[in-house]
């Protein structure tokens, strides 16, 4: 943030990143916090957070069309997916892990790890333009050797470009062979419609501070048929897959964010679709800007194959960079369209399994709507954009970089 | 002014943006990514930009209150500095990718994306001083000779210093740097100084250069082509280099021999006595000048690597291109590809890259009869 800059003119249009914590949430975190007690003790103040805790666990499945025993709390959805990849891998013995090639990190390292420490063989799952994962593709790898495969990752949508993936054609394929599937559903919850027991997948991770949750939270939904070695050892809490003391503000805050999501998924989805689809259409005045991922529905509101919240640009002759400073310095807040680890960035392995050029990658920006979203965030950006695009393209070309 | 200060994650830069900023600038912190291959941490004073340094630079700007960055320009820094790197030592010269990154990186790629972008000027923590003189803008050697940097900035030519920044030119030394870091509660006081080439992440150049361009086997020969022993790549070896030579026996004189020249058509590695090393003349290419550039000899001191003292020499320039230096007392070990950099005391007057190396070939043909 600008350090002058004033806060009440901030546009925030990062929500894939992290979304401002709901007021409810933090109510709720802030009078857990106030109270005391280990969920495992057996004493009174342990048997009312243990209660607590259980409610929430409840409430989680609930929402997400799982049962209460499915849900293992953990802090975050790194965790959850390390969970998933490494513990089904472990438990099943088998060498092949088949993963969508545009993974986030969280799924596409452990993966990896997997690999080059203990002899995995990873097999990426080819896209089409739309970042959409290529079915015929996965059953020709599945058809292969169906014995030999661990497990398949396919995430439920795209945190890049926002595209939904067809989950319920990937566990078909899968199901036939007795292969568990993982889905990282971290993008997708609150944004479309997410039903565990339906989509049929083994495991499901899920994030608190996506949904106007704290960060540090999250949860992996697993079957109780899954099998799973656990990533963390120690007092064999939640199934004993996941040990550590149970939190419990956590585990009541990120219920109470799962249930406002949910809850007001089909109203959000709807209103931030039709701000999305403004901008979208704002910016194709001002510029030669080209949209990735799934082309924007007419009238779009049961459109099911992109995010409502996502737009995902590429400014022709733009370095991201040169956009996000530009925008930054206005006081609108958005992503370069590129993976960032620990702030130092990378081309997207998601835009270049998608087919794009990397000179084409590069002038990448997303726009992530959320829960504080306005019309007046979307005219701010429209309205800074035209010189913001003008000086990016004078820079890129100065740069030497386009 | 509206101010683009370059973070590398050290404490030189640090300092300088926070001179920048109590000098009443709005300051913007940018880190350079220049690497895709990063190391998470440091290794000793091997290299930068790495994870660390990243981390070190956005904890800088956050304690000076200054917007803070990352710009990926690691595609024109391999394009430019990396690729020169690998080309010289292919082509049997000495390269200073320093020099070749203010070039192309700090002074164009970075200066020019930020003057787009609105800025003024750029702000680094270069040790070197822009005076205003009755000409107009002079580079000069940083009031701590010992730390002082034009040597590796003067490539960025008269042009350029309107636009840069360079806070830390008169400081009396490093100490005062840290000291100053210090007080100002910016934790990288102590971090040590980086030497190494940043892009060679384990210090190891001949591993690098192995890595990058395979072996290249040829012969070392002395000055009357004898064969005396055989090597992986000329690309390892540097005129004026004594160590790591190999040779299976000793000169007939007893007396320690050194590369006196690589030859890149044949591979050939060329050894011979210290006297023979001295070099008295040279010319250099790519000349930039900060003055008219001079038809006539003119007195001045030569520096021909960095850190090197200066020597007594005289120059003039053919055409704008071309540099031709007279060294009063010669040098040893005087390698095609470094920079030569002129000065009038403290004042930089132009720099150009050695092409050629003139060794006196009377003297070493009288070597070649008398052994």
């Amino acid at each position: 943030m600008n350090a002058g800059a004033n806060p009440a003119a901030v546009v925030y249009l990062d929500h894939a990143a992290t979304t401002p914590v709901l007021p409810e949430v933090i109510d709720v975190m802030s009078s857990e916090l106030a109270q005391s007690g280990n969920a495992s003790s057996l004493h009174t103040a342990g048997r009312d957070a243990r209660r607590r805790l259980e409610e929430a666990r409840e409430s989680v499945a609930a929402a997400l069309g799982a049962r209460a025993s499915e849900v293992i709390f953990t802090a975050g959805a790194t965790e959850a997916n390390n969970l998933a990849i490494k513990g089904l891998y472990w438990a099943r013995k088998r060498r092949r892990i088949l993963i969508s090639a545009v993974e986030h990190h969280a799924v596409f390292d452990p993966a990896q790890w997997l690999a080059t420490a203990e002899g995995a063989e990873l097999v990426l799952i080819p896209v089409d333009a739309n970042g959409v994962v290529d079915l015929a593709a996965l059953a020709e790898l599945i058809a292969e050797n169906p014995d030999d495969i661990a497990l398949i990752a396919v995430m439920w949508a795209n945190n890049e470009v926002g595209t939904i993936q067809p989950i319920t054609e990937v566990v078909e394929l899968a199901k036939a062979h007795g292969i568990p599937v993982h889905c990282d559903a971290v993008q997708a919850v609150g944004q479309v419609s997410v039903d565990f027991a339906a989509a049929g997948v083994e495991t499901m991770s899920i994030s608190g501070h996506k949904i106007g949750g704290p960060p540090g939270t999250g949860a992996l939904i697993a079957t109780r048929e899954a099998q799973l070695t656990p990533v963390l050892h120690g007092g064999g809490q939640e199934r004993g897959v996941r040990s550590g003391t149970l939190d419990v503000p956590g585990a009541c805050a990120l219920a109470a964010a799962v249930r406002v999501a949910v809850q007001n998924q089909p109203q959000q989805a709807q209103r931030l679709a039709r701000l999305r689809d403004r901008l979208a259409a704002g910016i194709a005045q001002l510029t030669d800007a080209v949209v990735r991922g799934p082309a924007l529905a007419q009238q779009n509101s049961q459109d099911l194959t992109r995010l409502p919240a996502n737009l995902h640009v590429t400014f022709p002759g733009c370095e991201g960079d040169s956009l996000l400073y530009l925008l930054d310095s206005q006081g609108v807040q958005v992503s370069t369209g590129s993976a960032c680890q620990a702030g130092v960035p990378q081309p997207s392995h998601v835009l270049l399994a998608m087919g794009l050029a990397e000179n084409v990658a590069r002038g990448a920006l997303r726009f992530s709507l959320g829960h504080t979203s306005t019309q007046a965030d979307v005219d701010a950006v429209l309205a800074a954009l035209p010189e913001v695009v003008e000086r990016a393209r004078a820079a890129g070309l100065a740069g030497g970089m386009a | 002014m509206k101010v683009l200060a370059a973070l590398s994650g050290g404490v030189d830069s640090a300092v300088a943006a926070a001179r920048a900023v109590d000098a009443g600038h709005d300051v913007v912190g940018v880190h350079m990514a220049l690497s895709r291959n990063r190391d998470q941490m440091r290794a000793g004073s091997r290299g930068c930009c790495t994870i660390e340094d990243a981390s070190d630079a956005r904890r800088a700007a956050a304690i000076l209150n200054i917007p803070y960055y990352v710009w990926d320009l690691s595609e024109k820094f391999e394009e430019t500095v990396v690729s020169d790197f690998l080309s010289e030592y292919e082509a049997g010269r000495t390269p200073n990718p320093c020099v070749r990154c203010n070039e192309h990186i700090k002074f164009q790629a970075l200066l020019d994306k930020g003057v787009a972008l609105g800025f003024d000027a750029v702000c680094t923590g270069h040790y070197a001083r822009i005076v205003d003189g009755p000409d107009g803008q002079e580079l000069h050697r940083s009031v701590d000779t010992y730390k002082d940097q034009s040597y590796v900035l003067a490539v960025m030519g008269p042009q350029r210093l309107a636009k840069a920044i360079f806070p830390l030119g008169d400081v009396a030394s490093k100490d005062e740097v840290r000291a100053e870091a210090e007080a100002r509660g910016l934790g990288i006081s102590n971090k040590p100084d980086s030497y190494d080439i940043c892009f060679v992440a384990d210090g190891n150049t001949q591993g690098f250069l192995r890595q990058r361009l395979g072996k290249k086997p040829g012969e070392i020969v002395d000055v009357q082509g004898e064969v005396l022993g055989h090597h992986d790549g000329a690309f390892a070896f540097t005129v004026g280099q004594r160590k790591g030579l190999a040779l299976g026996r000793p000169a007939a004189d007893g007396k320690p021999r050194y590369v006196l020249e690589v030859q890149p058509e044949t591979s050939r590695v060329v050894v011979g006595p210290q006297e023979l090393l001295t070099v008295h003349h040279l010319n250099a290419d790519q000349a930039v000048w900060f003055i008219e550039p001079p038809t006539e000899w003119i007195d001045c001191t030569a520096q021909i690597r960095a850190h090197g003292r200066p020597l007594e020499a005289r120059a003039r320039a053919h055409g704008s291109g071309e540099m031709e230096v007279e060294l009063i007392d010669g040098v040893r070990g005087l390698a095609p590809g470094q920079s030569c950099v002129i000065y009038a005391d403290t004042q930089v007057l132009g720099q150009a890259t050695i092409a050629k190396a003139t060794r006196n070939m009377d003297q070493m043909r009288e070597f070649s009869v008398a052994n």
